[in-house]
């Protein structure tokens, strides 16, 4: 099975603070992979360098074999990434619909009647079509978190990369998130997600990759991950052995 | 001039200053900068359109089908050159480049075409009136300027509303980041936005030689003023709140001039204050910028 995903060495620094170290990892066309981490590990500035919104201070990104390092976040979309963001980034200016249309028309590259069935059967899927004509920033957070899926899905990516979006969901509306998710694992999107409800996770994920401090320290099928020393010590402290 | 008439001439007057504020209004909407250069750009235009009157030998209307784009593809240019640049170092970076054209702009006029001020003609026009009664006369120009006002505003809502471009400039209002997530280079959404600023600025700036019957280097500190008051009073960001703006600055204006010839421009700069402490935000909410 080829890579979808090649992390290489990747790097990030802000000024003096280094949030990602010497990250490497593949993910195979297809594969749906988790990330967990403690809070500021870099698991989300690893998805902006992988959706190309920050830039990597060193290492290199392939997507489906080809070298993204230098490419823009639009070229990247078209190229079959989709992102959600872990505080929703609604367009509040635009309807749901129109929303969902700019990915369909410019990620997806669509023409008008082809974009417009886009954005509607991603809003269909993300269980957002009632609200459809509502400007989006009305939207409560459940609704948010779908419109970011929405709005992922209308760009027709062959990567999606989540970013803790079950958060703050009640246990019923995270069960139906994870049957949504778990079928577009099944139609064969290759899905990066980071999740704090692991419980949700690992129902969708084959494979776990724990950062911590910006460095990878485990890798692997999740109940292995969740259950190495190195992962216990940066979730539950040195105290517990 | 009766109170009747005042008003009526500060409504028509309120098309004018809606003209000049709607780029203004735009840039920030969309790009959240705030161009103090807006007024000089304005003269910048009606310096454009007489070259072409005298060059080319056409009349105003058609100057503006060559003024117009002319500017666009200017300010399409400064915001992919400089003002992008700008906007990654901060708000004050693209303040201080647009404080400098301002500085600029009216100094080079000056060294191409000295201090004289250039008419542009646009014959019977001019003096055209419709007489309603004894004492109120409505002037033609001003009457077809607050028409156009309108017309402007209104295809710029469908502008922003109905099309593509439009919409991505409504979405990089918001996020151009999460709109670079959606396929599309934002920094060209930008650039359409300036460019369009840039020629709504020079159509203000031909309509406002064509009432002042000419135009001089210095005009754009006068109409820059103009610009920002309606803007502010309208509400930054909401194409007919530069209209409900114009109204008012015109209102306060043409009102105050009852009382005296030296009343229009501190009463309307006292409205303006009077805005900016009471309701901050504008009278319009902004449809393009929250």
């Amino acid at each position: 099975m080829s890579n979808a995903l090649e992390i290489k060495g990747i790097a990030k620094s802000y000024a003096s603070l280094r949030v990602l170290e010497e990250v490497t990892f593949t993910v195979p066309a297809g594969q749906a992979i988790g990330i967990v981490g403690p809070n500021g590990a870099g698991k989300s500035t690893l998805l902006s360098v992988i959706s190309g919104t920050e830039k990597a201070s060193a290492g290199t990104v392939l997507i489906n074999g080809r070298d993204v390092t230098s490419v823009g976040s639009e070229d990247r979309t078209r190229m079959g990434i989709g992102r959600t963001f872990q505080i929703p980034r609604p367009f509040t200016n635009l309807t749901v619909f129109e929303n969902a249309l700019s990915g369909a028309t410019f990620g997806a590259g669509l023409k008008r009647k082809a974009a417009e069935d886009k954005a509607l059967e991603a809003l269909e899927i993300a269980e957002m079509m009632q609200y459809a004509n509502t400007p989006a920033g009305q939207l409560p957070l459940l609704a948010r978190k779908r419109l970011e899926l929405a709005r992922a899905l209308a760009t027709n990516p062959s990567i999606l990369l989540l970013d803790e979006i079950a958060g703050g969901l009640t246990e019923a509306e995270c069960d139906s998130l994870v049957q949504t998710i778990s079928q577009l694992r099944d139609s064969g999107i290759t899905i990066v997600w980071i999740e704090h409800v692991v419980q949700a996770l690992t129902a969708v994920v084959s494979r776990l990759v724990c950062l911590a401090s910006g460095t990878l320290i485990a890798d692997g099928d999740p109940k292995t991950v969740m259950q190495s020393p190195e992962v216990l010590e940066v979730y539950l402290g040195g105290g517990i052995k | 001039m009766n109170i009747v008439n005042a008003l009526i001439q500060g409504v028509l007057l309120g098309g004018l200053f809606a003209i000049s504020a709607l780029g203004l209004s735009l840039a920030f909407g969309v790009l959240k900068v705030v161009n103090l250069a807006h007024g000089q750009i304005m003269t910048l235009g009606a310096y454009f359109s007489v070259m072409t009157l005298t060059s080319l030998g056409m009349d105003v209307w058609l100057s503006i089908l060559i003024v117009v784009p002319a500017m666009f593809a200017i300010g399409y240019v400064v915001q992919r050159t400089m003002l992008q640049r700008a906007l990654r170092m901060g708000e004050l970076a693209p303040l201080m480049i647009t404080f400098g054209f301002s500085v600029i702009i009216p100094n080079v006029l000056i060294s191409v075409f000295t201090n004289n001020k250039l008419q542009i003609p646009i014959g019977d026009l001019a003096v055209a009136s419709i007489q309603v009664s004894d004492s109120i006369s409505i002037g033609v120009m001003p009457l077809l300027t607050l028409a156009i006002a309108v017309i402007l505003i209104v295809l710029l809502q469908l502008f922003l509303a109905r099309t593509r471009p439009g919409r991505n400039m409504r979405a990089a209002a918001d996020d151009p980041q999460t709109l670079s997530l959606m396929g599309v280079n934002y920094r060209n959404v930008y650039a359409m936005a300036m460019g369009l600023a840039f020629a709504l600025a020079a159509l203000a700036g031909v309509f406002f030689g064509i009432r002042q019957g000419g135009v001089t280097p210095f005009d754009g500190q006068l109409t820059v003023l103009f610009a920002f008051e309606a803007v502010i009073i309208g509400g930054l960001g909401s194409p007919w709140g530069t209209l409900a703006g114009g109204i008012v600055l015109g209102l306060a204006q043409t009102v105050a001039g009852l009382f005296g010839p030296e009343l229009p421009l501190l009463v309307g700069n006292l409205v303006f204050l009077l805005v900016l402490v009471l309701r901050p935000t504008g009278i319009v909410k902004s449809k393009v910028a929250s």
